[in-house]
């Protein structure tokens, strides 16, 4: 909270949705987010970091209960790809525990209390810093495009670039010349509502948790009545939050395993 | 809710995740989890190996035991034999044995008495030459009479 300024609910709200910005070129897009870069990568390498310690100390014998966790991820990931791919898991697994963890964990960071959070992020970012990453459009974006991407690549290398051209044009509905036009616009309309559902479903639900959080503590703020209104909401908002915050990145990981998987199989 | 740049250095950092995740995290402890697993089944076979080798020990023991008791049951019933037909020999032999010491006894005595009695008849024969003798010193003439005295030894 900027004290210098009047507290009203909107300069509250929008100081904590205010993204600490840096800009890298000319124009409003070449701008970076550092706030959610910053804490996305720092989970990103801390998480794989830590897989990364624990894999190479790895035993064939009896496991240590480090690496008994770790295997229990692994196993957990391994068998939701199973279930749904049937092929050779080795790019696909990984993937999925990537983002699963990644994600999961970029949800998480809506746990720390937003207000204590910004008593550190103040003395280097004054006018707000964003903990959640996820809350960010860009980042789900980020992540949605490149499941995107890897959907698209895995539908020519499984099928060959004609085969997928050919399944542009010729499904769902099929082959005839008429139908060449709507089996286009209906694929189109897919490859566009994929990445659309797969990032929004997962910004929209932080973002809202981000949102009820402020405006309980925006509450809290108003007064004695207030406080003690908000704290046992807020208690009840965070348990729920848990809840959202693994279902989500748990959605989330199966929906990048269902596209890549959907993209091997041909109609 | 502007996009901007942020979103090309998410992917990239994304990209960068998942090609370490794929190359460096996954395949090893996949590989351990793999091995172990491996190991896991080779034990369980190993186990049931073991087990059936047990059960088919325990069935020839057992039947290698009935063998030799069946074995050792001939061996004794034959030595029951041996023993009464050894007893049966050693019986006759004994038997014969005392037979024939009895014969050999009985003949000795047989003997014994023979030559007792020739000796009594000799004596008897002396006696009675001799009371003859006595009767009839004068005519009798032991040379004269030896033949009809031999005679009558023999008689007697």
């Amino acid at each position: 909270m900027a004290a210098e300024h009047e507290l009203t609910p909107s300069s509250y709200i929008g100081h904590h949705l205010t993204f600490l910005q840096h800009p890298v070129g000319e124009g409003s897009f070449w701008t970076l987010n550092v706030d959610s870069l910053v804490t996305a990568a720092l989970l990103g390498v801390f998480s794989l970091g830590f897989l990364w310690w624990v894999v190479r100390g790895a035993t064939s014998g009896v496991p240590n209960k480090r690496q008994a966790f770790v295997e229990i991820l692994f196993e957990f990931v391994d068998n939701q790809a199973k279930d749904i791919f049937h092929g050779d898991r080795k790019f696909i697994a990984p993937t999925a525990l990537t983002v699963g963890l990644w994600v999961l964990l970029m949800n998480a960071m809506d746990f720390l209390p937003a207000d204590v959070l910004a008593w550190f992020t103040h003395l280097f970012a004054p006018h707000g810093f964003r903990a959640v990453p996820t809350a960010d459009v860009n980042t789900t974006f980020a992540l949605a495009l490149s499941v995107w991407l890897l959907m698209i690549y895995f539908s020519i290398a499984v099928k060959g670039l004609g085969g997928w051209i050919h399944e542009l044009f010729c499904t769902p509905f099929g082959s005839n010349v008429l139908l060449w036009l709507p089996n286009l616009l209906f694929n189109l309309v897919e490859y566009i509502s994929k990445p659309l559902s797969h990032s929004l479903r997962l910004f929209g639900n932080m973002y809202a948790g981000e949102i009820i959080f402020l405006l309980l503590w925006m509450m809290a703020g108003a007064g004695l009545a207030g406080t003690v209104f908000a704290v046992p909401l807020g208690l009840i908002w965070a348990v729920f939050h848990i809840l959202i915050v693994a279902l989500q990145a748990y959605i989330f990981m199966m929906l990048t395993v269902v596209y890549i998987s959907m993209a091997h199989e041909s109609h | 809710m502007n996009l901007n740049f942020t979103l090309i250095a998410q992917a990239l950092a994304f990209a960068l995740f998942i090609w370490f995740t794929v190359k460096f995290i996954w395949p090893p402890l996949m590989r351990a989890i793999e091995r172990r697993q491996k190991q896991i089944a080779d034990g369980l076979a190993a186990g049931e190996q073991g087990r059936r080798d047990l059960e088919a020990a325990g069935k020839r023991a057992h039947e290698e035991l009935a063998e030799a008791r069946e074995r050792v049951g001939e061996i004794i019933g034959s030595a029951e034999k041996r023993d009464a037909q050894m007893l049966d020999e050693a019986k006759a032999a004994a038997r014969a044995e005392a037979d024939r010491i009895l014969a050999a006894a009985k003949a000795d005595i047989d003997q014994q008495v023979a030559r007792a009695r020739e000796a009594l008849r000799e004596q008897v024969a002396a006696l009675a030459v001799a009371g003859a003798e006595k009767i009839l010193r004068r005519e009798i003439n032991s040379e004269t009479h030896a033949e009809l005295l031999g005679q009558l030894k023999r008689e007697i």
